[in-house]
């Protein structure tokens, strides 16, 4: 069972004050720390625990610049078999389909059963690779699973639904697999396998080892683009209690009070 | 504008709220350039279905197939695409939820056409289509263009656009088009409803939730403890879920519950749409968190912006002061 996991290194937002470029069409990554991309992060470790419960490999592919290595390197750490990282500067500016275009140029030519990544990037929320990737290589996918079973040439996933139905489907390998998070429980990388990861190599693959058409990709081969950006308009919003946190307490206490909840 | 097309998405005999979201929504742009709006339904046995989408659009597309029993994006897609290649609609509208997201990009991919995803809002400036979406959880907005593509997609936020009542009285047309059998690659299996667990959270009057912002399971009995003192239960957002910390019937949100108590306390809850969607029509919403720009600001009626391992013990305290 040879697994491919498609990956991609994000900025952890989700408590940073987020500054806009002066460019306006992205946000300025200085001060911002970078990791996997937590929904990726769940699709390794499914990989990773088909691979130690049936043997096979796992191999870790992103699309980036050289800084995408340090995701390639912690993925190695954990367990990963191998590593490859796709980059020219003709990706540069991909949207959603040109990115699954250079990954699926990729992918084609390897030999594998499953391709798992995860549902969503947590910086653009597009929700849109796996599934496109899916598409262009001419396998069938499944969105938002939360769980997992190979057997047989097949996988049986449940998606998440709303309301926390769960849908069973029954699916041909090979297929795409995009990961909801919560599937398992992400593994840490320990400093043995830090130290040794470090020095494994990692495959470089550009446009022209794929034999990608630049006019396809990249900004020019992309057929959405982003405008521009801005901060969400705050509406009405919420009355902020100002002070000390014994302060505001104080009279959010009493807001309770007079509302009958305290 | 030629016209706008929406899949109507519906689950056990229920259309989904999203499809009346989308349908004003395309009301909207087509009141300003005349274009027809056409529901495209897809189901077994829904006649009861069309005539309800009749007075939201100027026809319903139906296409009753028994093969339509239960959703499969890898049936819909080839049915879909072929309507849309005869009938080339300007705008395709499909709802950002789990059945959207599984079958739009690929139809996307398979029809060449260009798509914009989880879109908060779609129209036309003087070049084309430019859709509004958001990103990085919430705190940033962006606006897509597609070019000069006369033909786009887009799958749509759910609660985007409000579901008003429908005034059209459009015409129901029954499509006389292959329905394919179900792949061998993929088929349905069944749907399982999510265990119960020992607290439903939809029925207290007072919800206290955690969200990522607790950092560690330890945490939680400082905040299970306010949640006792207001005479609430504790809730929580997905990453708390995610890492194992409380079970699945605790999280409130798009793919947990939806509540709508008379108080809910937000404790390091950064509040993107999927956990809003679950909470905002609570009567009083508070929100606690270190971040002044977390979305769930826009959500609350009171902020604290602090740390809320800080806030919380002092809030205990105030309110225990109160009651002394």
């Amino acid at each position: 069972m040879n697994i491919v996991v498609c990956v991609k290194r994000v900025p952890e937002t989700a408590e940073a004050d987020l500054k806009i470029a002066s460019e306006g069409r992205s946000i300025d990554p200085e001060g911002l720390a970078f990791a996997i991309n937590e929904s990726d992060n769940y699709a390794l470790e499914e990989a990773l625990l088909i691979k130690e419960d049936r043997d096979g490999t796992v191999t870790v592919i992103t699309m980036g610049p050289e800084d995408s290595e340090d995701v390639l390197r912690m993925s190695m750490a954990k367990g990963a078999d191998a590593a490859v990282r796709l980059w020219d500067p003709a990706f540069e500016g991909s949207d959603a389909v040109a990115t699954a275009r250079v990954l699926a140029a990729a992918i084609k030519d390897m030999e594998y059963d499953l391709v798992l990544t995860g549902c969503m990037a947590s910086d653009d929320g597009r929700t849109q690779v796996g599934v496109a990737l899916a598409a262009l290589l001419g396998i069938p996918h499944a969105t938002y699973v939360t769980e997992l079973a190979v057997e047989d040439g097949r996988v049986t996933v449940g998606r998440e639904l709303e309301g926390g139905l769960i849908e069973k489907l029954d699916v041909a390998l090979p297929c795409v697999v995009t990961i909801q998070t919560g599937i398992n429980e992400p593994r840490y990388a320990s400093i043995m396998g830090i130290a040794k990861a470090s020095k494994r190599e990692i495959a470089i693959r550009s446009a022209g080892d794929l034999s990608i058409d630049a006019s396809e990709v990249g900004e020019g081969g992309s057929s959405t683009k982003v405008l521009g950006i801005e901060y969400p308009p705050l509406g009405e919003g919420a009355e902020i209690l100002e002070g000390t946190p014994a302060e505001a307490s104080e009279k959010l206490a009493q807001v309770l009070k007079e509302k009958g909840f305290a | 504008m030629n016209e706008i097309l929406v899949l109507a998405e519906h689950l056990r005999g229920e259309i989904k709220d999203i499809t009346f979201e989308m349908l004003g929504k395309a009301a909207d742009l087509a009141g300003e350039s005349g274009a027809p709006v056409s529901a495209v339904l897809f189901g077994s046995g829904v006649g009861e279905l069309s005539e309800r989408l009749a007075s939201y659009a100027d026809q319903v597309l139906v296409r009753d197939h028994e093969g339509f029993a239960n959703y499969n994006s890898a049936v819909y897609q080839p049915v879909l695409g072929g309507i849309i290649r005869e009938r080339e609609p300007s705008l395709v509208m499909i709802g950002h939820t789990a059945f959207g997201v599984d079958l739009a990009p690929s139809l996307a991919v398979d029809l060449g056409l260009p798509l914009a995803t989880d879109v908060i809002d779609v129209g036309l400036d003087g070049t084309g289509f430019v859709a509004t979406r958001q990103t990085y959880g919430g705190k940033i907005n962006e606006r897509v263009g597609f070019g000069d593509a006369e033909r786009v997609m887009v799958t749509v936020r759910s609660a985007a656009f409000p579901a008003e009542e429908g005034a059209r009285s459009g015409s129901v047309v029954e499509l006389d088009v292959d329905v394919p059998p179900e792949p061998e690659v993929r088929k349905f299996l069944e749907y399982v409803e999510a265990a119960a667990g020992d607290v439903d959270i939809t029925k207290s009057e007072v919800v206290v939730a955690v969200g990522r912002g607790i950092k560690e399971q330890e945490n939680l009995e400082m905040v299970e403890e306010l949640a006792e003192m207001l005479g609430g239960v504790l809730a929580c957002s997905r990453p708390v879920v995610d890492a194992g910390w409380l079970p699945k019937d605790r999280q409130v949100g798009s793919s947990g519950k939806t509540v709508k108590p008379k108080l809910y306390v937000a404790v390091g809850v950064s509040g993107q749409f999927q956990h809003l969607s679950g909470m905002k029509s609570a009567e009083t919403i508070v929100a606690i968190n270190k971040d002044p720009k977390a979305p769930i600001f826009s959500a609350a009626h009171y902020g604290i912006v602090g740390d809320l391992f800080k806030v919380v013990p002092a809030l205990k305290e105030k309110i225990a002061a109160l009651r002394a």
